[in-house]
């Protein structure tokens, strides 16, 4: 399996699930754990190129596949993407901890709609739960994303670099 | 909240997969695993053996036959949502769509799992009844066509038998006037009541054992909906009147 | 001081490390250590008839130790009554892990630690205990018949009762022109963070060092707690909240049986030890609040003013009272609110139930207080057929009466004073901002005004430091949960020292960087830790103006700090660096790079005498305390618009407004998060979220697909105005905001869904079947 970038082996266990492994056996622990049953939205990764949720696949069924997290979309000491940048300048963020996963789920929306309209935003960042900011600010931040992101959408449009 | 053991199967092809459902004790096929994987990381879902039919090649497509459309095993929803060809001659489909949980479930969820996993409240088996399709089962023993009438017998039970593998779901065109309408408390969530028009024919899921075949001008007749903390089986009977109203109103 | 950071929207430096993913929490720590897995009750109440058999479990490959009580050197005693009372009469508390009785569905019997969470898992399984389920008590009402006992040695369930009286009650209701009774209910909640709770342990047998990181909003406290526990200097105990990913007030109970088990095992085992709660244990092993059962009875005159009010309610404690009664004793303060009331009378009864211990949820005691009040001021409206907003304008405190003594107990020892407020402006702006009615039937104006004793002590400390480069660094021991102390500290600390707010880099909630103080809790970290910050770096600023004055030849009245230099007023070019004054503050032998070569003994010397004087001290450092006279009293008006369709009784908001007054503002963006965040949260508990126990004692969604907790989809854009009124009770005059948000939400709510349905509402949470019932009940 392929992680950001990177080839990794394939994990031993089958019933590891891709979120541990990514954060326990790869220690790219950005990509966070909220509910384990597919509603908070937490552990958003992109499987080749889409959001999805790492807690609800085995990792042994990303072999083959690549997989993006938080990690992957700006290198170290690089500026940050689009998306983070929106995030950072509409203070989309308080704890943290939601936020790699809204990131990552903003960015497979963005690729399906690079100018959202208000219902596509709504609907785009259902599915992610944040207990922290009410998600005013963090549709703004997907507005101002959408802005950042307009010249760069084609580059961008699998979400990796 | 992890997966309790089981032993891990990949097949490669649909006759592998076949064989190994046809073998196995106590096995359970993962496609998009967006509603399997849930109950194994709560281990109230505790199979022997995973069947993943995720590296089956070719078997994710999206195609035109018999007056209708084929969805594969591994179609994903998002592709189905996203299909021009859908969009063209079923469009009642792709308006289900948006309303199955999130773009994010959708982009692994599978349509085909959906419908094997029958949840009484889940959209898409309605779809399937509301418009008359059916699906192709396969097994060692042999193929067969599930009319939808025929599929759905309980909650989350199906008349597909422990070696078959429901390999495709197909749905007739229908470019009548066609709606899908429910209430649910966050958007994404299943239903607590929802109704699906196709011309004349009114399928009505959340609200029994299965999604089942009413008439539009006495909804309710016979229905005899189940209780829980958002709904009681009178809410119930009431929101199917007041979804099928409008449903019919448009 | 030139440059002013205090008040300015200066975006988060906390931001850039958790938007790449290398935030720190506490299960992203890994070093190998061994993961464990709780063992919980399945029963509400249950005696456990044989002793606990783990053989299997032990005895299974990658299980590396199974606890229970009966292992355990303090098996037998019960965990902290962390605040006690006097009238708390019949507090209790659970044992880290139960060997008798257990009293709520999800305490903890066993606790197993394997290679990893998927062995432990597999393992608990294994772990026998055979139960014999005892009555459950579930609900207030239920507690308070007392035909079954939580505790058998606790009469009629009652842990506390407390009755106060202002004025003569009995006497002021006697001669009320009307009088009313009402009740009202709330359900119990869940604050539900996003990262459910953790800890992490190492013991350094070398070092004989305990390190622990915990997603506590208290670390200073849990280091106390281990220190005792383990008889350990507390300078042997380090305890961290790293990054925590929501607190909302659970996170400040303490201690949580992990929180020694986890250290207990990795001293016990040699290796670290890590225990991760998933999401379901979360919510049945996480404190819980909010319900509460009201009585109340009001005698008013004929225009609406409020003469006397008596508020009995039922306090459903849980099975344990581990944070006392503070939550009953915040709702008895705060239900007269905003409003003056001449006679008040006000008794609770705290009463055990089956169900997970309570303690406070963001708002701790208020939404329901709150939800009291404004309920009865609309039913006074309604009986008397004057406006809604008229009643409240009637009643409130005015802008001259400050302060304000309402004369009841709080939560600090003190009794209630309101140092500083404006709620008629309140209520003014926030009306204006609400704007005229939508067209449209069933459309419903709510509204709700609310004050919020915020800033409780005893105290917090900060510790500021510039460097020879003159960056600064400052820490306190408060953590943080996302409430952007990084960043407002360094705008506090900035303007003090005349830096950029980039040159001051904060830690909190760290021990080994500053070890004394309370916690993150009631709205209080920017008044304590914010004016221990303003106190330190002003200590700093003094110092760096008396070594500095001594270097320009300059009278430090005439010194000024800014531009990251310290210069003579009126003279910018005379100054130095404040590097270079960190520097000079050493003597130092040796130099070692970054300037300090001007600080050795053949330097120039610039004054006589010894180099470091009597009572000087080296470093341009300083540690600053700051302890509140009494809380600081935040105020705020909420108004909304709601419609709701009357057949499938959907809620939609169409416009909420928000007017806050939290004295003088520190940062706000950051401030307008609390609050969108608060009032969302709010939302979810007036509409969406509840905990929904069965009479079994069963929570029956214990999970995220159950609990409803409200999408982007389900919360509404939220206007804010401000005023501010500053506190005249710390230096700063600021007041705290971190709860605010969610007060009065489930009021305003209810208002308006009352007049846009037509329906009473005196219960929280609401929901469509709820409102279907209601309607039913009260065909129009």
């Amino acid at each position: 399996m392929k992680v950001n970038g990177v080839s990794h082996p394939a994990p031993t266990d089958p019933r590891r699930l891709l979120s541990d492994h990514l954060r326990h056996d790869l220690g790219l622990t950005g990509t966070h754990v909220g509910c384990e049953h597919g509603v908070c939205g937490c552990c958003t990764v992109l499987l080749d190129g889409a959001p999805v949720r790492s807690c609800l696949m085995l990792a042994v069924q990303a072999e083959r596949h690549e997989v993006t997290t938080i990690e992957g979309l700006a290198r170290d000491q690089a500026p940050l993407h689009p998306v983070q940048q929106a995030f950072h300048e509409c203070h989309g963020l308080q704890c943290g901890f939601c936020t790699p996963g809204f990131v990552m789920s903003v960015v497979g929306l963005l690729a399906q709609h690079p100018s959202p309209s208000a219902q596509e935003i709504e609907e785009g960042i259902a599915g992610n739960l944040c207990r922290c900011t009410g998600y005013a600010s963090i549709r703004r931040s997907v507005l101002r994303a959408a802005a950042l992101s307009s010249p760069l959408v084609g580059k961008r449009r699998d979400g990796a670099e | 909240m992890k997966p309790p053991p089981f032993e891990y199967h990949a097949p490669t092809s649909v006759d592998e997969t076949c064989s190994l459902l046809g073998s196995l004790e106590e096995a359970k096929v993962l496609a998009g695993g967006q509603s399997l994987v849930p109950l194994l990381n709560f281990r109230l879902a505790r199979p022997a053996h995973l069947i993943d039919i995720n590296r089956i090649d070719g078997l994710d497509r999206i195609y035109e036959r018999d007056g209708g459309v084929a969805v594969q095993a591994l179609a994903r929803q998002a592709a189905v949502e996203d299909s021009e060809l859908i969009a063209r001659i079923c469009p009642l489909l792709k308006d289900a769509m948006r309303l199955v949980a999130h773009r994010v479930i959708r982009n692994r969820g599978t349509v085909c799992g959906s419908l094997a996993h029958a949840d009484p409240a889940s959209e898409l088996p309605a779809i399937l009844l509301a418009l008359g399709g059916n699906v192709t089962v396969v097994s060692r023993r042999t193929q067969r066509v599930i009319a939808a009438d025929q599929l759905f017998t309980g909650v989350f039970e199906t008349s597909l038998a422990a070696d078959e593998l429901l390999a495709e779901a197909w749905f007739p065109a229908f470019s009548g006037p066609s709606a899908i309408l429910e209430e649910s408390r966050r958007h994404g969530d299943f239903a607590l009541a929802g109704v699906v028009r196709a011309g004349d024919a009114l399928a009505l899921f959340g609200v029994a054992s299965r999604p089942v075949l009413a008439d539009r001008r006495d909804p309710t007749h016979g229905l005899q909906p189940s209780g829980d903390l958002e709904a009681t089986p009178d809410f119930r009977m009431h929101l199917v009147r007041v979804l099928t109203e409008k449903a019919f109103a448009a | 001081m030139t440059t002013r950071w205090f008040g300015a929207p200066v975006q988060r430096v906390e931001d850039d490390r958790l938007l790449r993913g290398h935030g720190r929490f506490t299960d992203d720590i890994g070093e190998d250590a061994l993961e464990c897995c709780f063992v919980r009750s399945p029963y509400a109440h249950a005696r456990i008839i044989t002793s606990i058999d783990a053989a299997a479990a032990r005895a299974m490959p990658g299980v590396v130790a199974v606890y229970t009580a009966a292992d355990l050197p303090f098996g037998g005693v019960d965990l902290p009554l962390l605040i006690p009372h006097p009238n708390l009469t019949h507090g209790r508390t659970q044992r880290c892990l139960a060997s008798d009785i257990v009293r709520y569905s999800g305490e903890a019997v066993a606790f197993v630690v394997a290679e990893n969470r998927y062995l432990a898992e597999d393992a608990a399984e294994l772990v026998q205990v055979e139960y014999e389920p005892l009555p459950v008590v579930i609900t207030p009402e239920v507690a308070a018949r007392a035909e079954h006992l939580v505790h058998s040695d606790v009469p009629g369930n009652i842990a506390a009762e407390m009755l106060q009286e202002v004025g003569d009650v009995d006497a002021a209701m006697a001669a009320a022109p009307r009088r009313k009774r009402l009740r009202f209910r709330y359900e119990r909640g869940a604050a539900s963070p996003m990262e459910a709770r953790a800890v992490w342990a190492r013991w350094s047998s070398d070092e004989h060092r305990l390190t622990v990181y915990d997603s506590t909003q208290s670390p200073t406290s849990i280091r106390g707690g281990l220190a005792v526990l383990f008889s350990l200097p507390e300078s042997s105990v380090d305890v961290i909240a790293p990054d925590v990913g929501g607190g909302f007030g659970p996170k400040i109970m303490l201690f949580y049986p992990d929180e020694l088990l986890v250290p207990y095992a990795a001293m016990q085992l040699g290796r670290p030890v890590k225990w991760t709660e998933d999401r379901q244990e979360h919510f049945t092993a996480v404190n819980q609040e909010r319900g509460q059962v009201h009585e109340v009875e009001v005698g008013f005159d004929d225009e609406g003013r409020l003469l006397a009010l008596q508020d009995d309610f039922l306090h459903d404690g849980g099975a344990y009272t581990p944070y006392g009664i503070i939550l009953p004793i915040i709702t008895s303060a705060q239900v007269p609110g905003p409003y003056r009331i001449p006679n008040y009378r006000v008794r609770f009864r705290d009463l055990y139930t089956n169900a997970v211990p309570t303690s406070p949820y963001r708002g701790a005691g208020r939404p329901h207080a709150c939800f009291v009040m404004e309920r009865t001021l609309d039913a006074i409206a309604a009986d008397l057929g004057i406006d809604r907003i008229e009643v409240r304008r009637r009643n409130l405190i005015q802008a001259g009466d400050f302060p304000y003594d309402v004369g009841v107990a709080w939560q600090d020892g003190n009794t209630v004073v309101y140092d500083s407020g404006n709620y008629p402006v309140l209520l003014d702006k926030a009306i204006a901002l609400l704007g005229p009615k939508p067209a449209g039937d069933h459309v419903g104006m709510g509204i709700g005004i609310y004050v919020e004793g915020t800033g409780v002590g005893p105290y917090e400390g900060a510790h500021v430091q510039v460097l020879v480069s003159g960056k600064v660094v400052a820490a306190t021991g408060i953590p943080n949960q996302g409430q952007a102390h990084a960043t407002v500290w360094a705008q506090v600390v900035a303007d003090e020292l005349g830096v950029d707010v980039k040159d001051v880099e904060i830690t909190s909630g760290d021990t080994r960087r500053f070890p004394w103080g309370v916690g993150t809790f009631a709205s209080r970290g920017a008044v304590t830790a914010g004016n221990a910050m303003h106190v330190a770096a002003r200590m700093v600023a003094d110092k760096a103006r008396q070594i500095a004055a001594d270097h320009l030849e300059a009278d430090p009245a005439d010194l000024e700090l800014a531009g990251g230099r310290v210069r003579v007023k009126g003279s910018p070019d005379r100054g130095m660096p404040l590097g270079a004054v960190a520097v000079l503050s050493n003597p130092v032998r040796y130099a070692f790079g970054g300037g300090t070569e001007a600080a050795t003994q053949f330097a120039a010397k610039p004054r006589p005498g010894p180099p470091l004087q009597d009572g000087e001290q080296p470093g341009l450092e300083a540690t600053g305390y700051y302890s509140p006279p009494g809380s600081t009293w935040a105020s705020g008006c909420h108004a909304a618009y709601v419609r709701v369709d009357p057949k499938t009784f959907r809620l939609e908001i169409l416009k909420y407004v928000v007017v806050h007054d939290c004295g003088r503002v520190i940062n706000p963006l950051v401030l307008q998060g609390q609050i969108e965040g608060g009032v969302a949260q709010g939302i979810a508990g007036a509409f969406y979220e509840r905990l929904a126990y069965d009479e079994d004692g069963q929570l029956r969604n214990a999970s995220f697909m159950e609990f409803l907790m409200p999408y982007a989809t389900e919360i509404p854009a939220i206007e804010i105005d401000h005023i501010e009124t500053p506190s005249p009770l710390n230096p700063l005059g600021v007041k705290g905001a971190g709860e605010a948000g969610v007060i009065p939400v489930g009021a305003v709510i209810g208002s308006a869904i009352e007049e846009a349905l037509g329906v009473p509402i005196t219960e929280m949470p609401l929901s469509p079947l709820k409102l279907y019932e209601l309607s039913r009940a009260h065909p129009t």
